[in-house]
């Protein structure tokens, strides 16, 4: 057993590629708790961030800075009476959120995390990614029909309709990107093979081809690459159904939309659905344009100084946020009501600043010592470290843009899908063919 | 697809005799859906139902159904003297709590034959003007709330915040102020108040910029603004709407202007018209408003007379048999009062003419055809507060 865990590690390839099921279901375990992880700091932050772009403080009671508001809101949650109104679908009511979060977090079986981070690397794996996150939308239409009422099935098909209408310019967003993984050499199609200049679909493969054409494709082609990424970072707005495209939740019009019978621990699943939904596609941006792993720039900035330099990132950015929170203790009131909630916030600067240190060492003695073992998991530590940086932007364009704009109306909704970015989308995917040809 | 006739009576006689049992086994069916929007809905500003007729997302008609709130405050008139009843007609109108004093005093000081000090007139103008700014904030950020637009509520909000400080140092309340007593006022300012209104107005001037930069020129704010709950100024007239709404169609009717009263005839403002009766026009109306206001909060608070606060008021107020209508140009719209008094210490009958309840009726016309997105945005363009409508 031992030696099947570790003769692993010493390969590297993801472990669906080593046919090693224990330590892919080990990844699933890790991705599953990641995800979830991150959908509640999600939360956190974007009740924070929301606030603070509103000139409000945001949660502040529970914890400290509301640190502990979202495990408050999820043992709430969890605890609530469950209800399923009597008129409604009861089969169909139930096994709803369950389809939504099955295929929000079904596609984190091709993230690449890293060249040997996911837990498979299929050779379909956009094409898979795109298959099961439009999966999410029966889901949707599923809650709006089961609840039998009149503003969940006007959600519902708001919902579905702006999900299949925003997929079609998604896709081509994504095969114009897909192109350009073969369009440094001869040949459109063939084997998934990268070095005879032939595309791929694989996840690892396409942040590969950009590491090997030494450039991100979203400026391949300028502006080529940037309009496609562009319209795949709207597209993914309206297909994870955030502000301004928010039309099947909107709150204002529809009450809650599609979960507007749910409550309890059914909607808390609609809601890690969303979040996780969220990271998701900003994770196929990333991966298709940004350069998924790779750290900033790799060939112009290369050498192993550079390499040691920018290795050193994720420990300073945890020292950073251990800094933050340290200065949040000192600013803490000196008075006996907070002293639980200091004792807790220099806890967790603690440690923030102990992961930050570690983080430290593994970078320092990845140069200092040849250890391959530390060799591997400084690797590890940088592709995951500038893999998430860059979700994280992501997240919080989410959060900026809700807090920014207005909410569009369907039929603008649709017109804008429809008829400005699928005739862009369509457009910049000949013309990258007729460039790629050409050069 | 039935033909929707444009008339009021064949809508409520097609609505009311809807048959809206559920059939005995479910089909499937292209029928028109009927939805309640309200009485409990986000987006109905308090306790409105409109009951929609739906084809899809497209509204074939309305009806509101109101009285949720109703409290008989013109019945509770009868049974009061007319000074008790004076702090009622706050809760009528609760954002704009001191126009709606304004008025019922206008009216009684009308009847009464007497006139407020022109001293009085001042403090009266600028705490009128300050709550139409108040007034209009919580319009602007409920109804870019109802776009899907939450920040402007927040960042209104908070300077809303400073003229209810000031309405608290005035006379105590934040929202039903009673700031008004019939003849005058009964509280002078208090030290620093002329300081504290012009601090206010430098301090939010560049706040409405603010809100402006936020929406006037933001893409999906004028698509979802622009051409939407359309109203004719005939239309309009016809329906006997006023303020904002109004003025949004073209018509140039501010009774500030018109049949100036408490002295608005001597400072200098312009009325702001828009042309095509949309509801982005009426937030561009009403944001000028707001400037406008300031502009006369501003004339007001430097020339403030010296001199008596409050006209010769017997103590218990008996004016002589006779009848009496007084308006004034609230935030929402002309605001009116009806009172006949016969004599005694009490009222024989008082009528409000509410600005909210008359410009309720435009919902229909102004949502046929459009979205179900577009009846939020109308109720919200409409600026209706239900404790007057009801009343």
């Amino acid at each position: 057993m031992l030696n099947a865990l570790m003769s692993y590690l010493g390969s590297n390839v993801t472990p669906g590629e080593a046919n090693n099921q224990l330590w892919a279901l080990i990844y699933v375990l890790i991705i599953f708790a990641g995800v979830s992880v991150a959908v509640v700091a999600m939360n956190w932050l974007e009740r924070k961030a929301l606030a603070h772009f509103q000139v409000r403080l945001g949660p502040m009671r529970v914890g400290p800075h509301g640190l502990l508001q979202p495990i408050a809101d999820a043992v709430k949650l969890l605890l609530k009476e469950d209800i399923i109104p009597a008129e409604a679908d009861k089969f169909v009511f139930w096994i709803a959120p369950l389809i939504g979060l099955l295929a929000a977090f079904t596609v984190y079986t091709v993230v690449p995390f890293g060249p040997s981070q996911a837990v498979s690397d299929m050779n379909i794996g956009i094409l898979f990614m795109l298959g099961v996150s439009s999966l999410a939308v029966l889901g949707i239409v599923m809650a709006g029909w089961a609840s039998n009422s009149h503003y969940p099935l006007i959600g519902a098909l708001r919902s579905s309709a702006q999900m299949v209408s925003y997929e079609v310019a998604m896709g081509m967003a994504v095969v114009s990107a897909v192109l350009m993984t073969s369009l440094h050499g001869t040949g459109l199609y063939g084997a998934s093979s990268l070095s005879d200049g032939t595309g791929t679909l694989s996840m690892i493969g396409i942040v590969q081809a950009q590491q090997e054409q030494q450039v991100w494709f979203l400026f391949k082609f300028f502006p080529l690459g940037l309009i496609a990424f562009v319209i795949f970072a709207i597209a993914m707005v309206a297909e994870t159904n955030r502000a301004p495209f928010d039309l099947p939740e909107a709150e204002s019009e529809l009450t809650a939309g599609f979960h507007t019978e749910y409550s309890g621990l059914r909607w808390s699943l609609f809601m890690l659905a969303e979040y996780a939904a969220m990271i998701a596609v900003s994770s196929i941006a990333v991966t298709l344009w940004l350069g998924g792993w790779m750290r900033p720039f790799p060939h112009w900035l290369s050498g192993s100084v550079w390499d040691f330099i920018f290795s050193l990132f994720p420990g300073l950015t945890f020292l950073g946020l251990a800094a933050i929170a340290v200065r949040g203790t000192l600013r803490m009131p000196k008075h006996n009501y907070f002293r639980v909630q200091t004792i807790g916030l220099g806890a967790f600067a603690l440690v923030l600043g102990g992961i930050g240190l570690l983080l430290l060492a593994i970078a320092i003695g990845a140069r200092a010592s040849s250890s391959e073992a530390i060799a591997r998991a400084a690797d590890s530590m940088n592709n995951i470290y500038w893999f998430m940086i860059k979700i994280a932007v992501f997240m919080y364009l989410f959060i900026w843009y809700r807090a920014t704009w207005p909410r569009y109306r369907f039929d603008q909704l649709m017109k804008v899908g429809w008829k400005v970015m699928l005739p862009i989308s369509l457009g910049v995917l000949i013309v990258t063919a007729i460039v790629g040809v050409i050069a | 697809m039935n033909e929707i006739k444009n008339d009021p009576a064949a809508l409520k006689h097609e609505l009311t005799n809807l048959d809206l049992e559920t059939p005995e086994k479910p089909h499937l069916d292209s029928n028109e859906l009927i939805i309640n929007m309200g009485p409990q809905h986000p987006a109905t500003h308090g306790v409105l139902r409109v009951i929609l007729k739906l084809d899809g997302e497209k509204v074939l008609g309305t009806e509101c159904v109101i009285g949720y709130l109703h409290r008989g405050v013109e019945k509770i008139a009868e049974n009061r003297t007319y000074a008790m009843f004076n702090p009622y007609v706050d809760r009528m109108d609760y954002v704009a709590a001191v126009s709606n004093g304004l008025g019922y005093c206008l009216a009684v000081e009308k009847l009464l034959n007497v006139e407020a000090p022109a001293r009085a007139n001042y403090i009266r103008v600028i705490l009128t003007e300050l709550n139409r700014i108040a007034s209009h904030q919580l319009w602007l950020g409920t109804h870019a709330l109802d776009i899907g637009a939450m920040t402007p509520l927040f960042y209104t909000f908070r300077d809303r915040e400073e003229i209810l400080k000031i309405f608290e140092k005035y006379c105590g309340a934040r929202l039903t102020t009673h700031a008004f007593r019939i003849g005058g006022c009964l509280y002078e300012t208090y030290a620093g108040f002329e300081k504290e209104v012009k601090n206010f107005v430098q301090f939010v001037r560049p706040k409405i910029d603010e809100y402006e930069k936020l929406l006037t020129t933001n893409r999906i704010w004028l698509e979802r603004t622009k051409n939407v709950g359309v109203i004719s100024a005939e239309d309009a007239i016809a329906l006997g709407v006023t303020g904002p709404v109004l003025r949004a169609s073209g018509v140039k009717w501010d009774l500030r202007k018109a049949q100036p009263y408490s002295g608005y005839q001597n400072f200098e403002f312009e009325i702001p018209t828009g042309e095509n009766g949309d509801t982005y026009d009426r937030y561009l109306v009403r944001m000028v408003e707001m400037r406008q206001s300031l502009r006369i909060i501003e004339q007001a608070v430097g020339a403030i007379p010296e001199g008596p606060i409050m006209a010769k008021v017997p103590k218990v107020i008996k004016p002589p048999v006779g009848e009496v209508y007084h308006s004034i140009e609230a935030p929402k719209g002309e605001l009116g009062y009806f009172v006949v008094s016969d004599g005694s210490t009490q009222p024989y009958r008082v009528r409000v003419r509410p600005p909210s309840f008359v410009n309720l009726q435009a919902l229909d016309i102004m949502v046929r055809g459009m979205l179900v997105a577009d009846v939020v945005a109308v109720i919200g363009t409409l600026d209706i507060v239900l404790g007057e409508v009801d009343r």
